[in-house]
């Protein structure tokens, strides 16, 4: 029986997939030579968020499918984690004043 | 001739796909007025995405509150790399445990990627090994993190300290790491649990299941899936920020 009916399950050749695979062992290994070279300060936190970024959109998009969906589900589950960021950068703040003040009243100066 | 069950919104999708804008009018279109907003997905697909991500919103907690502890202590963390480094022999990789269970969980995607090609071939055996497969690598990956977590205790990190530094760095791991490990053990559940359905054919045939009393579909092995690929995605960032940052 021709399987080839199930409108939901959307055939994309194999290949896609074994592509897709690949690529993200190549970037896992760039994640893990950022540490291996001993990389620092700005260089490596720029190439952590980008191979994060590049790992986290590859599965998002074609392991789960979401790049052919239709917009409406699209957003309705990708706009909210970037409102997380604003969360984020909040605590980011936060916890750089905590440190400020923890700095200024418990360290050695006073 | 009647092949497995096309839910609603495929019956709607053949017929009525053409006419139905892209794009963001699409989105308005689709979300607006008296309707089922999510054209291209059935519900049991469109409740998955939605319970992913509130889960990502909880991943994204944790993380946040690692990220807000570390930030402000002003006792240096402890370094990932020595913390997390294999001594084989004489020499000391660092990292090195970690990185093999990154390849193991990206493995573990591709085989359930190809599981679900499959399964919507009607291939009964493939799908279920390479399930059966998935499940297998998840495990190892647990495994691997529950002899991390041992020879941590060993050398003394609790969630209130640690011989290295910031006491706070404990407590984050744990939470974090133990809610990951958690959700790979219950996806290795569900996989196989689903692959013995596969195997035996209850898709095909409309058996009902146990739990449910429903029939499935071949679906339910993406939907299954997603969740898998969600547990690889959050693993992704954590590897990212606890262990390499």
């Amino acid at each position: 029986m021709q399987a080839a009916v199930d409108v939901q399950g959307q055939q994309h050749p194999i290949k896609l997939y074994l592509i897709v695979w690949a690529w993200l062992f190549i970037l896992s290994t760039c994640s893990y030579l950022i540490d291996y070279f001993h990389l620092e300060g700005y260089l490596r936190w720029s190439l952590i968020l980008l191979f994060m970024i590049l790992k986290a959109g590859l599965i998002v998009a074609v392991f789960m499918h979401m790049a052919w969906e239709r917009l409406a589900l699209a957003y309705a589950i990708l706009v909210p984690p970037v409102l997380v960021l604003v969360f984020v950068g909040i605590m980011g703040l936060e916890a750089k004043y905590t440190f400020l003040t923890r700095s200024l009243f418990f360290g050695s100066g006073s | 001739m009647a092949d497995v069950t096309m839910t609603d919104a495929t019956m709607k999708l053949s017929s009525e796909a053409a006419s139905r804008p892209e794009g963001l009018r699409g989105i308005a279109s689709d979300w607006s007025s008296d309707q089922r907003a999510f054209k291209s997905a059935s519900w049991g697909k469109a409740m998955m995405w939605i319970f992913l991500l509130s889960d990502t919103f909880i991943f994204s907690c944790f993380l946040l509150s690692y990220m807000t502890v570390r930030t402000s202590t002003v006792v240096p963390w402890p370094n990932p790399s020595e913390v997390f480094s294999l001594k084989i022999g004489s020499t000391s990789f660092p990292l090195l445990l970690i990185a093999i269970m990154t390849f193991v969980l990206i493995s573990s995607s591709g085989t359930m990627a190809m599981a679900v090609n499959f399964g919507y071939r009607h291939d009964r055996k493939t799908t279920a090994r390479l399930m059966v497969l998935t499940a297998a690598l998840g495990a190892t990956f647990v495994g691997m993190q529950a002899f991390e977590w041992t020879k941590l205790i060993g050398e003394g990190v609790r969630p209130w300290g640690n011989p290295w530094g910031a006491d706070q760095f404990g407590s984050t791991f744990f939470m974090i790491t133990g809610f990951h490990g958690t959700h790979v053990s219950i996806g290795v559940i569900f996989l196989l649990w689903v692959a013995r359905k596969v195997w035996r054919g209850d898709f095909d045939q409309g058996r009902r299941g146990f739990f449910t009393g429903r029939k499935g579909q071949y679906e339910i092995v993406e939907i299954l899936g997603l969740y898998w690929h969600f547990v690889d995605l959050v693993w992704v960032f954590i590897f990212a920020l606890f262990y390499l940052w």
